[in-house]
């Protein structure tokens, strides 16, 4: 699998959910209307940089505190395809997996992007690629990968009750 | 081959022949809990699934306690929208004002025994670690998969052994125990690991105590906190739960990742100060910060115990002018009760407000949002940037005996002004 795109990049690390989708707009269940949402207590103005292949640059322990689904769910229907970060919380990263939402582990390439870069993913070489420099990333667990591949939890389910 | 806790308690519930630190394995659930802000996003998941009935609904349990009461018209939507999913599936439902904070209240109500894997839709799902189960905090997503087969993935995490050694002194609570833990691996120190507290130390904290410690272990990013069952946990099961359990602990040559000392002898009182539960500071060195709201409540620390500490510092005074505070008892049992005690009464006469269990103002879902500007002291678990509604608002997280005594005093002060001992 193979993912391009143009980057965002969120500098800070240790973003928390609470900053990604303030929690008094939890009472929203439903996808389309939590987008407008996304970033308002981190800097309300990224929702301007979301195109259709946005991939989020991130710093370490990204999507930390609060279980919330939201933010995710709110990242795709914004247009992020994959994020790259230095590291990530533990549930978000399930979220994002379970969405079907690749991200990477890869601290240099992090170092490396900026807003605007030209980032391609590589998830069978392991390589994420900015502005033209390569950077190794962190192999991603087998299962998580087929994950991925299906394009998230449910598919994949509906994938393991076929076979 | 030796184990530790959460690895016993995990291939107890897998299918698998061994399992060791980063295998990835499908997880048997005993219990699955969701709320009226995960539960909703949940069912359109189950849904896609494909699954029209969860997998058993004698192990469901939903718990509407984040936007209670309804602050508005699409609050109200989210909790008709639970009701009417939790009534037609047959699960347990705990409904507005019959059960409260869901950590608090499935713990009260003998869901949680030793040795069980519960998965929740809410971060603070690691309180349960509190009674010695794995207690582990998921998305919508995931939770919508074990609402219909009654099962999760889980990277089989590895332990950091919390040893919490001598005995605590003065106005030291759970709170601080489990900050001085952050304090001393960070915010994402136990990454991929579950933090097992032991010691002499755990082993002399009450369940309540224990709970505000296992709740926070999220914070230091790990996936669970975990105490070993003994006879505290005995005790307070005693009466809420028919079903046998036994009580597991780490082999003693299990292999760990990292063993963490924390010396009870010299801690003092710490609140962590804006914007993160990681930057945390000792109490002395934050006297005097003006307070203009206190708040004493949230799934850490709504206990009973932080209740009868709130009172003991509000008897017969009154909140700072310059100040309001805002107690809410995490359950309509601890609700009840502090009643009973005439706590209620102390708070009320002090000129603070009681409010019905809800996770409320924690989480900026109302009752009680501070303004920008202002500076809280809360009992709760997460002052991130906003996290209360306003992010010109600054948060310090703190025990009850703080946390009340800054409403005294309009301030931050030591509690030993106001009060001779602890209870």
């Amino acid at each position: 699998m193979r993912l391009a795109g143009r980057a965002v990049a969120i500098r800070e690390d240790n973003v928390d959910t609470d900053v990604l989708y303030p929690g008094s707009y939890l009472n929203i269940e439903d996808p389309e209307l939590m987008s407008p949402h996304l970033f308002e207590g981190l800097d309300p103005g990224l929702r301007d940089e979301m195109g259709p292949d946005t991939i989020l640059v991130v710093g370490e322990n990204f999507g930390t505190g609060s279980s919330r689904e939201h933010v995710p769910l709110a990242m795709k229907a914004s247009g992020v395809s994959c994020l790259v970060g230095k590291s990530f919380a533990r549930i978000f990263r399930r979220n994002c997996l379970n969405l079907g939402l690749p991200l990477v582990d890869c601290p240099g390439a992090v170092t490396r992007a900026s807003t605007g870069s030209e980032v391609v993913v590589d998830l069978d070489a392991g390589v994420v690629t900015v502005d033209g420099q390569e950077f190794a990333s962190a192999p991603m667990p087998a299962f998580m990968r087929q994950m991925v591949d299906a394009g998230g939890l449910i598919p994949w389910l509906h994938a393991e009750a076929a076979s | 081959m030796a184990h530790t806790l959460a690895e016993k308690i995990l291939l107890a519930h897998a299918e698998v022949d061994d399992l060791s630190p980063g295998d990835i394995v499908m997880v048997r659930v005993d219990t699955v809990m969701a709320n009226d802000v995960s539960g909703p996003v949940a069912f359109r998941q189950m849904e896609k699934i494909g699954a029209a009935r969860v997998f058993d609904p004698t192990r469901v349990v939903m718990v509407a306690d984040h936007f209670v009461p309804a602050k508005d018209a699409r609050s109200a939507a989210l909790q008709k929208r639970l009701k009417d999913w939790a009534l037609d599936q047959g699960v347990a439902f705990y409904d507005q004002g019959r059960g409260g904070i869901e950590h608090m209240l499935l713990a009260e109500e003998g869901w949680i025994v030793p040795g069980e894997v519960i998965v929740g839709g809410d971060s603070h799902t690691c309180t349960y670690g509190a009674l010695g189960a794995f207690g582990s905090g998921l998305g919508s997503t995931d939770i919508a998969a074990a609402l219909a087969n009654g099962e999760f993935w889980q990277p089989v995490p590895a332990t950091i052994r919390v040893r919490f050694d001598g005995q605590r002194r003065g106005f030291v609570s759970g709170k601080d125990l489990i900050l001085a833990v952050i304090a001393q691996i960070g915010v994402a120190g136990a990454t991929n690991a579950v933090l097992e507290f032991v010691g002499e130390g755990a082993r002399a904290l009450t369940i309540d105590e224990r709970m505000a410690v296992a709740n926070m272990a999220v914070e230091a990013g790990a996936e669970t906190g975990m105490f070993v069952a003994d006879q505290v946990t005995r005790e307070y099961l005693a009466d809420r739960v028919t079903r046998a359990w036994d009580a597991m602990a780490s082999d003693a040559d299990a292999e760990i990742a990292r063993e963490v000392r924390i010396d009870l002898d010299a801690l003092g009182p710490l609140v962590a100060a804006p914007h993160s539960p990681g930057n945390v500071v000792a109490l002395s060195d934050a006297i005097g910060t003006p307070v203009e709201q206190v708040y004493i409540g949230n799934c850490a620390n709504g206990t009973i115990t932080d209740l009868r500490q709130a009172a003991a510092v509000l008897r017969g005074r009154c909140v700072h002018p310059r100040a309001r505070a805002v107690i809410v008892p995490a359950t309509q049992a601890i609700y009840r009760q502090a009643l009973r005690e005439g706590l209620l009464d102390t708070f009320a006469a002090a000129g603070a407000m009681v409010s019905t269990p809800t996770c409320g103002a924690c989480f900026g879902g109302g009752m009680g949002v501070p303004a920008a500007g202002e500076t809280a002291v809360t009992t709760t678990n997460r002052n991130f940037k906003g996290r209360m509604g306003s992010p010109d608002a600054r948060v310090y997280l703190a025990n009850a005996y703080v946390a009340a005594a800054a409403a005294v005093a309009g301030e931050l002060v030591d509690p030993g002004e106001l009060l001779e001992a602890p209870l």
